[in-house]
């Protein structure tokens, strides 16, 4: 892939006034991207104008402000709904953001569940993909099954096909890992889950910043999203789901608009997606997701994949400078713009501090994510996860703090 | 051997000499090299400190009415704060422990300068050099 000439990452910068700003008297440097991205003017922009002109509940005001509430927030939806080619708009609930979708879920899948049935999980999850899952295990008596994770960070996909069978009801993985960046074969896992008849849900919120994800492509049951991953806000995201699926689940939260009649004896419920969607939603937030995604895609999807994997290759190629430095994790062809690292005979937090003192801003610690920590018997990584408004440049500035923290600490 | 107050006051001297946190930070790496190092049948989850992100270890014993404080830690500038703390309260009596105030840790703006995940465990320690100055309090015949 090759970064398209119009693909000019200075005015991209420009985009986003919080790159300007400084941390402990030294220009920021924003390696932080899989937990939350930054927000362009756009969408501030977008939030802003909400708030000034048009804020009012949706959905049933018959008043100006209420109707201009709700057209925006439904042609978010809509933007929704496109950029990830559902079927129809109603496929597309928003949420909370992933936590919430999963949940929503697996609250709803014990209606299908019964002792002795299992399902698998991934063992590079996030906490998120997993706790709902054992929760729902405990109070239906499935079996939840592991699906291990090989030595470089890709799944076991041998041990992948051992482990489906007629009782696997549900298997859930995440699209791309948030503490490897792996991208896993969902494609595969998706057909060969559906042979014997199981469901799939895949958590996309690492994947929805790099990979532009077809829903009816993957033949996917469920898919989920955070926007504040993809330049949005924060406390908003979404759940796909087929159409048929959704109807079968089970509403997830009761109160004003996810109801059709109410009475004292007897609630029906509205029709998709109002029926996922209890109380005044995020209105702000749905729209600005919507603004989000409209951003992302005006930059493209091609050109932000080819110059994040240009960084993932040079941060990789200069992180191998140190002499003991562990990366781990797959190769950069098999990931997303994420480096996970330590020093040998370095603590994580240590060099985390440091470096957080010259201005770098990288995660370290397990990264909602112990069991692949345990895996490598380590008590976490640092992660530095790149985003297409970063440059060699602040890959340089975090390569001579880092090796600031290994003289420092050595 | 000076009392808590007086050790205190030297440590927000010696903190105040320092022009920005990089040199605090050196300063604490050096204090974390000479922490005095818990006997290795203690490094275990029964002396735990629980709400630090790194593992903290810390054990006590009595001497002459007093209490030795001894730990460890896999992160070195979690070493450096326990060594602060230990150069304040180890080899001082419980009573003294318990009662001493720990104002001088806003003082040096230490708190400010950890993650909030490193200050609850700061909080946490403190807490439990405490707690075990208290038992030794407690075990203590009655005149």
């Amino acid at each position: 892939m090759k970064v398209a000439e119009r693909f000019d990452v200075e005015k991209i910068r420009q985009d986003f006034p919080i790159l300007n700003r400084k941390v402990n008297g030294k220009p920021l440097v924003y390696f932080d991207n899989a937990a939350t991205s930054q927000t362009p003017q756009q969408v501030i922009d977008c939030i802003v104008d909400y708030y000034q002109n048009y804020n009012a509940n949706i959905h049933r005001g018959v008043h100006a402000l209420s109707q201009e509430a709700t057209e925006a927030y439904e042609n978010a939806r809509i933007k929704i709904q496109k950029h990830f080619n559902a079927k129809e708009s109603k496929e597309i609930i928003l949420t909370a953001g992933t936590t919430h979708s999963i949940n929503l879920v697996a609250n709803g899948f014990e209606k299908f569940l019964k002792a002795g049935d299992e399902i698998l999980v991934s063992g590079l999850e996030h906490h998120s993909n997993i706790v709902p899952w054992q929760m729902l295990c405990e109070k239906t008596g499935a079996q939840l099954k592991v699906l291990p994770m090989t030595e470089n960070g890709n799944l076991n996909m041998s041990q992948f096909d051992v482990m489906l069978n007629s009782k696997t009801k549900l298997v859930t993985v995440n699209h791309v890992s948030n503490a490897l960046g792996t991208i896993n074969p969902i494609q595969e896992i998706i057909e060969k889950a559906h042979e014997v008849g199981a469901k799939v849900l895949v958590d996309g919120a690492q994947a929805t910043p790099h990979i532009k994800a077809d829903v009816q492509a993957l033949d996917v049951d469920f898919y989920t999203c955070s926007a504040h991953k993809i330049c949005g806000p924060t406390g908003i995201g979404m759940l796909y789901g087929k159409r048929e699926l959704l109807e079968a689940l089970p509403p997830y939260q009761g109160g004003g608009e996810m109801i059709d009649q109410v009475s004292f004896e007897k609630t029906t419920y509205a029709g998709l997606p109002n029926k996922f969607e209890a109380g005044t939603p995020n209105i702000c937030g749905g729209i600005a997701f919507g603004r989000a995604i409209d951003y992302m895609n005006e930059i493209g999807f091609e050109n932000i994949q080819a110059y994040e994997h240009e960084l993932l290759l040079y941060a990789t190629k200069r992180l191998e400078e140190f002499d003991n430095i562990i990366i781990y994790g797959t190769s950069p062809e098999h990931k997303t713009a994420v480096v996970s690292f330590n020093f040998e005979g370095l603590h994580p937090y240590d060099v985390g501090t440091l470096v957080d003192k010259m201005g770098i801003a990288v995660r370290t610690g397990h990264h909602c994510a112990q069991p692949i920590m345990d895996f490598f018997k380590i008590p976490g990584t640092i992660r530095a996860s790149f985003s297409f408004y970063n440059t060699k440049a602040e890959i340089d500035l975090m390569i001579e703090a880092l090796q600031k923290a290994n003289s420092m600490l050595l | 051997m000076s009392d808590i107050k007086q050790i205190q006051e030297e440590i927000v001297d010696e903190f105040a000499l320092f022009d920005d946190w990089m040199q605090r930070y050196e300063y604490m790496i050096e204090l974390g090299k000479s922490l005095p190092l818990i006997d290795d049948q203690y490094k275990t989850d029964d002396y735990i400190i629980k709400g630090c992100q790194s593992k903290v270890w810390v054990h006590a014993d009595m001497k002459d009415n007093k209490v030795v404080f001894t730990a460890d830690s896999d992160a070195i500038i979690t070493k450096g704060i326990i060594a602060i703390l230990i150069r304040v309260f180890s080899n001082q009596k419980p009573k003294n422990i318990i009662e001493a105030n720990t104002n001088f840790i806003d003082e040096i703006g230490l708190k400010e300068h950890l993650s909030p995940t490193r200050a609850n465990g700061l909080v946490s320690m403190i807490k439990q050099l405490k707690m075990y100055a208290l038992a030794y309090e407690n075990k203590q015949p009655q005149n």
